[in-house]
């Protein structure tokens, strides 16, 4: 790879850590906004302001502001992220097998939409106007449309309840198989696919469209190449950069937008742990979970930055 | 072995047009949609190994006659009449099956522009060798090999590995020869080159030119060659065939057309740029003087595209800019309007000495020092009447407003020959020469004492080009207005200035009255220049080719 590629990647990752550490003095200030703290929070209303104020002293919560946050981020670059409050237990280990569980399904569903809408949009476009593409398009809008939790209740009572092909319960505990997990989280995968399918599909029609202007387009058909090989080996290459942004957005939708799917298939990932840790005013956990989720973005917002980079060839070939 | 299978396939027809007919549909803005026919009745036969060429000016529909030759409709262009013969079948009964068949095949296209035509993302080889592979001709590793082959003859640099580069990372002179031997790898019988020169710099088109010229013949492909420059034309053709407005004005053998034409509208192609401009002598007090300019992008460090120049222009005449495109005139320009303060040097105008950058400008400055573009259209807020455009200066500048705005407005339009019926329409709804003409009054209606035209008349056909330099040359005796006029055409060049600055890479290389610049002896640059300037007559090339003495920079 030539220099100007990697400084250029450099440089999106070292603006990625700076956001995410701006984001980490967000959140923090953003709890501490939050009416009541932690001492509060555990002793419960009754609690005699002598036993608060000890609880404070404890807890170091009478130190400045930025002492605290300095503390905290320490413990987040260590790997300590604290203990909840609510339960005592260490947030670290806690976190890491559910951010497991969400990772998993987001991937399943991901393995699954991507290539899936890719292949649609370039379906629409080899038919555009025609039937095909009114009937890719109809549907996805028509899923899209549809609130999610709403999607999932139709997945429930026909697939699971009528047809009895899934569980409509996603459990899952340790020593499962992969095969096991994967019906387990089929039916949620099912509905996360089909909320993100659309948005990606369409993307990927418009941009490969807005291509097809292109007069190397003009070419390749003065060439005698058949309409699918024009888009695929000619429109394509050149449309991967809005593509990738799109598919970035809706992977890190993936991950940090699962809480209501996560309800509703009561499926044990971060964002039921998440709401059920908000609804005990926990502050740590509920820290730690927003620094996860902001981690996840501008992560993937920096792999859809890099991969645009990579695929233009005026930045990796330069002259 | 080309050779001899077009041997066997015989001399005889390979193409022939009978009766053609071409409509699109269009969509005025506010009206109902409707059918205009682009091509009407046009019929045309060409035999193996011939080059008929096919001028006319934009909107003659010389191009949709190309591509009809491979049954190609460009942005929903339907062919709805008559019949394309292609090697002896007609190529619109066989569905889009049987013209995949032949596209690429039989017949070949090379753009106007080869730097949009090549795909961004693949290397050149994998494009040049995409169709013969792809019709089974050649495999792949035979395909490369006559490709590098093709790239020798052509005069490409390093032919063996220039198939490795992609398309930005190759200049456009030489794409072009890329995309004429893309072309030819296929071994077609016939080539369409739909203005491949025409984008280019005069002293790169010589020599694409002369490489398309050589590979025809030798590769006894024939050919169709469409151009607006009759001089091109003349270099290339066996015959040359007239267009307008989508029918046929004239055809006949090249001689013939250049110099006995029988109808009017040839005549007045052939007889282009006949415009006589005495020189002026220069006054004891020039307008505008550009003294050692340097000026860079990207600060003091970057890089410099102006060294050291200096200039003159004396009120009411005109200073001719010339230069390959890179040489730095369209920067000058921008010094002198303050669009890009020079790291040294000062720009004096009206006596007075110019404040490097536009925001210290006065109103005055701004308004004596007026521009006029190449893109007109783009030059022009697309929702505003030409009464808006032309009465914005007058607003802004004088204050003028109302009936009395209204009336000046009209006189201006009078001046550039358009008239008060023009008042309430929109750029979208004017020809390309009546855009300029609109830019022109809207420069003149701020009163300036200096016009920079930048490439004016680079987009335009030949004819309304003329009709615009009269126009200019016309205002100038009325209005007492100077002109610094950058081109790379120096046939406009010859027809309007009284002094010259040649440009090369930044520097000016020869300076003075027109009649001394344009006098021998030449420094190498300036014979190169003036010796790519096609001329119409045959047999001009191969002696232009043969007489000169430095490579041109684009090469």
């Amino acid at each position: 790879m030539s220099a100007p590629v990697l400084k250029l990647v450099a440089q999106r990752v070292g603006l990625g850590l700076l956001l995410l550490l701006a984001v980490s003095v967000l959140i923090f200030t953003g709890t501490q906004l939050l009416p009541g703290d932690v001492a509060q929070a555990i002793l419960g209303q009754s609690a005699t302001p002598q036993a608060l104020e000890n609880l404070r002293r404890d807890l170091g919560l009478n130190d400045p502001a930025y002492i605290r946050y300095f503390r905290w981020l320490g413990g987040v670059l260590t790997g300590d992220l604290g203990v909840a409050l609510s339960n005592g237990q260490d947030i670290a280990t806690q976190l890491g097998k559910r951010l497991g569980n969400t990772l998993f399904l987001a991937s399943v569903a991901a393995v699954v939409s991507v290539p899936l809408s890719i292949l649609l949009g370039l379906l629409a476009v080899r038919y555009r106007n025609r039937w095909p593409d009114k009937l890719i398009s109809g549907t996805t809008l028509i899923s899209i449309s549809l609130p999610e939790f709403f999607i999932g209740y139709l997945l429930i009572y026909f697939v699971a309840v009528r047809l009895g092909w899934f569980p409509s319960v996603s459990t899952v505990y340790d020593g499962m198989s992969f095969g096991q997990r994967l019906a387990a989280v089929a039916l949620p995968a099912a509905t996360l696919t089909l909320v993100v399918l659309a948005h990606m599909m369409r993307m990927t029609r418009a941009a490969i469209l807005n291509v097809m202007q292109s007069a190397y387009i003009e070419t390749a058909e003065l060439k005698g190449l058949s309409q699918f090989d024009i888009i695929r080996k000619h429109a394509f290459p050149n449309a991967i950069a809005p593509i990738v942004n799109v598919v970035m957005l809706n992977l890190a939708y993936l991950v940090v937008g699962v809480v209501v799917v996560e309800v509703i298939f009561v499926y044990p990932g971060m964002g039921q742990y998440l709401v059920d840790h908000v609804s005990k005013r926990d502050v740590p956990v509920v820290q730690a979970c927003g620094l996860i989720f902001a981690a996840v973005y501008i992560s993937l917002n920096i792999i859809a930055d890099v991969v645009a980079i990579v695929a233009n060839p005026r930045l990796r070939h330069p002259k | 072995m080309a050779k001899t299978a077009r041997q066997a396939k015989g001399d005889g027809l390979l193409l022939d047009i009978r009766d053609l007919r071409i409509e699109a549909t269009i969509f005025p803005p506010g009206e109902t949609p409707r059918q205009v026919t682009i091509v009407d009745g046009v019929s045309l036969q060409l035999k193996r190994g011939r080059v008929l060429g096919l001028i006319g000016e934009s909107g003659a529909g010389k191009s949709t006659i190309g591509l009809a030759s491979m049954g190609y409709g460009r942005g929903g262009v339907r062919i709805t009449g008559g019949e394309v013969i292609v090697n002896g079948r007609d190529i619109l009964k066989g569905g889009i099956g049987g013209l995949r068949k032949l596209r690429g095949r039989e017949v070949c296209y090379v753009a106007q522009s080869a730097a949009a035509a090549f795909n961004p993302a693949h290397q050149l080889m994998d494009q040049v060798v995409e169709a013969a592979v792809r019709h089974g001709t050649l495999t792949r590793a035979e395909a490369a090999k006559k490709a590098v082959d093709l790239f020798r003859k052509l005069g490409l640099p390093n032919p063996d590995t220039i198939g490795k580069r992609y398309p930005h990372q190759v200049s456009g002179g030489q794409l072009q020869r890329v995309m004429t031997a893309m072309a030819l790898c296929s071994d077609p019988d016939l080539i369409v080159f739909d203005e491949p020169t025409t984008a280019l710099d005069v002293t790169t088109q010589i020599d694409v030119l002369a490489a398309i010229k050589d590979a025809i013949r030798d590769f006894g492909v024939a050919a169709l060659y469409i151009t607006h420059d009759l001089a091109v034309v003349a270099q290339v053709s066996d015959e040359i065939m007239v267009l307008r407005h989508g029918k046929m004005v004239e055809h006949g053998v090249t001689e013939q057309i250049i110099h006995r034409p029988s109808q009017e509208y040839t005549k007045a192609l052939v007889s282009v740029r006949s415009i006589v401009h005495e020189e002026k002598k220069p006054s004891p007090e020039p307008l505008l003087k550009v003294e050692n300019v340097t000026a860079a992008y990207g600060g003091a460090a970057g890089v410099k595209v102006l060294k050291n120049v200096s200039v003159e222009l004396h009120p009411g005449q005109t200073l001719a800019v010339v230069g390959e495109s890179g040489s730095g005139k369209s920067t000058l320009a921008r010094v002198i309007t303050g669009l890009l303060p020079p790291i040294e040097g000062s720009v004096r105008f009206a006596g007075r000495t110019l404040s490097r950058a536009l925001a210290q400008r006065t109103k005055d400055d701004l308004r004596e020092l007026q521009m006029i573009y190449q893109m007109a259209d783009v030059a022009m807020n697309p929702r505003q009447t030409v009464a808006t455009i032309i009465g914005r200066p007058l607003e802004f500048y004088f204050g003028t407003r109302g009936a009395e705005r209204d009336r000046r407005v009209v006189e201006l339009l009078d001046e550039i020959e358009m008239g008060a019926k023009f008042l309430d329409r929109y750029p979208a709804e004017l020809s390309g020469g009546q855009k300029q003409r609109v830019c022109i009054a809207r420069a003149l209606a701020a009163k300036p004492k200096l016009i920079i035209c930048d490439e004016v008349t680079s987009a335009l056909d030949p004819l309304v080009a003329d009709g615009i330099l009269k126009l200019l040359l016309n205002l100038q005796k009325i209005e007492n207005v100077a002109y610094l006029f950058i081109t790379h055409d120096l046939a406009t060049v010859k027809a309007i200035a009284d002094s010259i600055a040649v440009m090369y890479r930044g520097e000016v290389v020869r300076y003075g009255a027109k009649s001394t610049v344009l006098a021998p002896p030449f420094d190498a640059y300036t014979d190169l220049l003036l010796s790519s300037v096609p001329e119409m007559e045959i047999g001009w090339l191969e002696t232009a080719i043969k007489g000169r003495r430095m490579q041109s920079a684009g090469n």
